[in-house]
């Protein structure tokens, strides 16, 4: 797969905070904004009275305006912050009283009073403003009152106003967070149980899946499935065809070997003895090779697709033994089977014999003529231990020695493939156990399959 | 800022021929940094507070100059620069240096709300205006105890009173007006008070100072809207004199302090209202020492005047006028 | 011994029937599974090889009629097949044994022997030279009365020299005999062999002489 790797859990959980953070902002400038004009209209309301009261205060004494200023107008203004207060009353564009400069004139007659944020002494004022034609005699008179105040409560309650809302925000997106992060897991869960499921599965396992997954999961479970059978039964073909190349190989192989073998018989000449000989181990090793292949592909299908059932250990052996005493009595070799009585586990019989036959194939290859192999099947932990008196194996190799296709160095002219010991733990791995090599001090080597 | 000129202190240099100090006198420190405290408070009453102040600060000088509340204005106006703080007891007149943006904010200095205006005027003292009537010219005649009394008594015997009658000359007197203007707002018995005063030519004084003098010697007999403390700045007059603080209402005013916005040690400056606000200074116990502080459970018994915009109303040119004209048509005929 | 082999590979059975004969066996052939049937029919088998293909049938059907008639000669399957998957269903079908293909001759040999050794206990073919007994079955060499049990590798050297008394063996040619998959064995281990023998001759009429340079002979008297 080319291109960079994304998660969708980390894409599900980041679009989910990002929309919550976008609507913690979104829910703190509205309220910021909304607070704003809330808060501006309560202080103009205000303005707006003091100015009334101003306004009412205001008569007209022979072409001259006098205004009586209730102390209500100035007092109403008091707020939180003790805001500073502005004012000034013109008749027509002259300054009557309050602060010059804070109006300029020429003014017009209104139906209502004006609002405004203006600058006044280097601050910000928020004025108030209304013009009035007032009825007198000679002429009418045009009468302006101003009012303006600071906006420091106006700042002080939108700072508070902010705060909260910056909380209220701050704690409504850590709850959605928390969501998002709960959302996105509880989601994707199934998906990771489903990958889970299968990662636990071994590589070779290719049963379909049939745990129940979403909706949404399930055309990628069908292509799954569908994918696994077509693996399963392209597996299945190889084997088959492994075994029929075996069968077909075989039968001519056996004619070959019979022929070298009745031959070597009859001639006498060094060279022709020495010729047949190595077309003999030639054929052995080829059949040998054969043979274990395809139980290595065998047991590496079975392993995935285990069919456990309660096995007896010690008969196993005792029957491999029986099947295996005519081969070591060729070379004097003595089978002994150790003990106490029948050991049952749940495990795959044909895949445990097979194991214990390579490793009992292998102390019989590997030890030298009239010693013994010994074989031990032991119930805690359950164990079945093969020793020969051999050569034991290469110390530096050890480790090695179960890979595929890995002879000892001090394998010699043995006849082998190499595929036994690999057979042998994969077994063991297939049974959730392991192998375990070791030399024995007095001489020879111990092959323990622990399942 | 176009043409924003000081109306206010246009008008009071014009309503006075020169604004000039009263006393000047400098408390020498062992510093060279020097507190200019222009102050409506007679210098030997805030002495000792000074002097406490100068014991916690040794390093400072205080330069300590006395002006009428009224004359306060215009030096500020004339001079922001040749003072530090500003100590007055005209309320309103200090709301409108703090409302013209000449104190500077003190965010450091925390104090309940009714005390303080902007974190730029703070209040130290509360001080009722008082009755102060000669014991003598009252021999065999009841004492005043609310204003209705005073006017009857006065009403009943005129001949006894007349020219016997002082209080301030609002004209001139920034603390007169401020408290005649609460009178007013608080009672119309104000107005009927002024116009029995009127009746019986009452004598107009600049300062209480005057008025106790005038009290003590036997000159006047009342004298209405005295702050009852200067006695005690006049021990030989106290068994003369009976202070009466009315039951009806008592105007009490704030003494206030401000730093002035153009000062160059601030930091000073605020230490000294610290000082003031602390009330440390009340706490020596000084036996005859006339400046109450503030007292919570007092504040909320008397009529304190509060730091408020209201303040602004009768320093209105046009509310001023027609007050003035109200007052000088009552006691003026 | 005399072996039935029932073996449609002509090649293989052929080169069998070669093999056994220069062992001193006899040994028929059968192409077809009837031709089988006809040589059980007439003849005594001490063992049947039989293989699991045939032209005109399965081993296993052969098998399992062979013991419905209770026909107790036993059988060897040889089998080209995997070990695993026939290794049950021949079993239970009554084989006695089976070999996979291609098989070492002393294998066949010594799953023959230990076939009938279950059967029978000894073999029915006890080859006698002088006045000792070879039972190559039981793996017992009879001297008079005295029996001594031979371990394999000195049974196939004695059933050779046996077989064919007065014959020179040379070191190299015993080698080849004893030659499996499981090694060689050195000529070394021949003159241990050998030496083993004699001294198991000693109460006979039998000796193993040598001839230098030629080999080992087999002397009766």
């Amino acid at each position: 797969m080319r291109g960079r790797a994304t998660s969708l859990r980390r894409r599900l959980t980041w679009t989910l905070i990002g929309g919550a953070a976008v609507l913690a902002v979104l829910f703190y400038l509205v309220v910021r904004t909304y607070a704003q004009q809330i808060a501006q209209q309560g202080q103009d309301r205000i303005l707006e009275a003091s100015l009334t009261s101003l306004m009412d205060a205001a008569v007209v004494r022979e072409g001259q305006v006098e205004v009586d200023v209730p102390y209500a107008a100035f007092a109403m203004l008091d707020t939180a912050a003790d805001d500073r207060v502005f004012y000034a009353i013109h008749q027509g564009a002259e300054l009557l009283t309050g602060y010059d400069g804070l109006v300029d004139g020429p003014f017009v007659a209104m139906a209502r009073p004006a609002f405004d944020t203006v600058g006044f002494a280097g601050i910000d004022v928020r004025l108030a403003q209304l013009t009035r034609v007032l009825p007198a005699s000679p002429a009418p008179v045009m009468l302006t009152v101003s009012v303006a105040q600071t906006r420091d409560s106006l700042a002080g309650t939108l700072w508070a106003i902010s705060v909260n809302a910056a909380l209220f925000g701050g704690a409504f997106f850590v709850l959605a967070a928390g969501m998002a992060l709960w959302t996105s897991r509880s989601t994707m869960r199934p998906l990771s149980q489903m990958a889970e499921a299968v990662a636990r599965r071994g590589p070779r396992d290719l049963r379909p899946v049939v745990r129940a997954v979403p909706t949404e999961l399930s055309p990628l479970v069908t292509s799954l499935n569908s994918l696994m059978t077509r693996l399963s039964a392209s597996l299945t073909q190889s084997e088959t065809f492994i075994a029929e190349a075996a069968h077909r190989v075989r039968t001519p192989l056996a004619t070959v070997r019979t022929h070298a073998e009745a031959t070597l018989m009859r001639v006498d000449r060094d060279e022709n003895r020495a010729a047949l000989r190595s077309m003999i181990r030639a054929i052995d090793e080829s059949s040998r090779a054969a043979g274990q292949l395809l139980d290595h592909a065998m047991v590496t299908f079975r392993g995935d697709q285990m069919e456990r059932s309660a096995v007896d250990l010690v008969g196993i052996c005792r029957e491999l033994v029986d099947r295996l005493t005519p081969v070591a009595e060729m070379k004097d070799l003595e089978l002994v089977l150790r003990a106490d009585g029948p050991v049952v586990v749940q495990a795959d019989p044909i895949l445990i014999q097979n194991a214990v036959r390579n490793l009992i194939d292998n102390a019989l290859k590997y030890s030298p003529p009239e010693g013994a192999v010994r074989i031990e099947v032991q119930a805690d932990p359950v164990a079945v231990i093969v020793c020969d008196e051999g050569a034991g194996f290469p110390e530096a190799q050890i480790a090695e020695l179960s890979q595929r296709f890995q002879r000892g160095a001090n394998a010699g002219d043995t006849v082998g493939s190499g595929l036994g010991l690999t057979i042998a733990q994969d077994v063991a791995e297939a049974h959730g156990g392991r192998l375990e090599l070791v030399n024995v001090d007095r001489g020879g080597a111990c092959a323990t399959l622990y399942l | 800022m176009r043409n924003f000129i000081f109306v206010i202190a246009w008008l009071w240099a014009s309503a006075l021929s020169a604004a000039e100090l009263e006393d000047r006198q400098i408390f020498q420190g062992e510093g060279a940094l020097t507190l200019r405290v222009l102050s409506s408070t007679d210098t030997d009453i805030f002495a000792p507070i000074l002097e406490g102040f100068m014991a916690r600060n040794p390093t400072v000088s205080v330069d300590y100059a006395v002006a009428a509340s009224a004359d306060i204005v215009t030096l500020i106006a004339e001079c922001p620069d040749c003072f530090d703080v500003v100590i007055s007891s005209a309320m309103d007149l200090q709301l409108k240096l703090a409302n013209d943006g000449l104190a500077r904010r003190l965010p450091g200095l925390v104090r309940t709300g009714g005390t303080q205006w902007r974190q730029s005027v703070f209040g130290f003292t509360q001080e009722p205006a008082t009755i102060v009537v000669n014991r003598a010219a009252f021999a065999g005649r009841d004492m005043p105890t609310t204003r209705q009394a005073l006017i009857e008594i006065l009403r009943a015997e005129p001949d006894h009173f007349r020219g016997r009658l002082g209080t301030y000359d609002v004209r001139l007197s920034g603390l007169g007006y401020l408290y005649a203007t609460q009178d007013a707002r608080t009672s119309e018995t104000f107005w009927r008070l002024m116009e029995v005063f009127g009746n019986l030519n009452a004598q107009l004084y600049c300062c209480s100072g005057d008025m106790i003098d005038d009290l003590a010697s036997g000159e006047l007999y009342v004298a209405y809207n005295v702050l009852g403390s200067y006695t005690q700045t006049r021990p030989e007059t106290l068994d003369k004199l009976a202070i009466i603080t009315p039951e009806d209402f008592a105007t009490t005013m704030m003494r206030t302090a401000l730093v002035l916005d153009t000062t160059d040690v601030g930091e000073t400056a605020e230490a000294l209202v610290r000082y003031l606000t602390s009330g440390a200074w009340a706490m020596q116990e000084r036996p005859g020492f006339p400046l109450p502080s503030i007292d919570p459970a007092d504040a909320q018994a008397l009529d304190v005047v509060s730091l408020d915009p209201g303040l602004l109303v009768y320093l209105d040119r046009l509310k001023r006028a027609l007050f003035l004209e109200a007052w000088g048509s009552a006691l003026l005929r | 011994m005399k072996y039935l082999l029932i073996e449609d590979n002509a090649e293989l059975a052929g080169a069998l029937c070669t093999r056994m004969r220069l062992d001193g066996h006899v040994i028929d052939h059968a192409r077809t599974l009837s031709e089988g049937s006809d040589f059980l029919s007439v003849g005594e088998y001490d063992l049947i090889l039989l293989d699991i293909m045939l032209p005109d049938g399965d081993g296993r059907a052969f098998l399992e009629r062979h013991r419905a008639q209770e026909g107790d000669t036993p059988v060897i399957v040889l089998t080209a097949r995997s070990e695993v998957s026939d290794r049950v269903s021949m079993l239970d079908l009554g084989a006695d044994d089976y070999l996979t293909k291609p098989f070492d001759h002393a294998e066949l040999q010594a799953r023959c022997r230990a076939v009938l050794r279950r059967r029978t206990g000894s073999a029915q073919t006890v080859i006698r030279r002088g006045d000792a007994a070879l039972d190559p079955v039981a793996s017992v060499l009879t001297i008079g009365e005295a029996e001594v049990t031979l371990r394999n590798r000195e049974l196939r050297l004695l059933e050779l020299f046996m077989n064919a008394p007065g014959q020179i063996f040379s070191k190299d040619k015993l080698v080849d005999r004893l030659f499996s998959y499981d090694g060689t064995v050195t000529e070394n281990a021949i003159e241990v062999y050998v030496g083993r023998l004699r001294k198991h001759l000693e109460p006979s009429s039998l000796t193993i002489s040598t001839h230098r340079g030629l080999g080992y002979r087999l002397d009766e008297g």
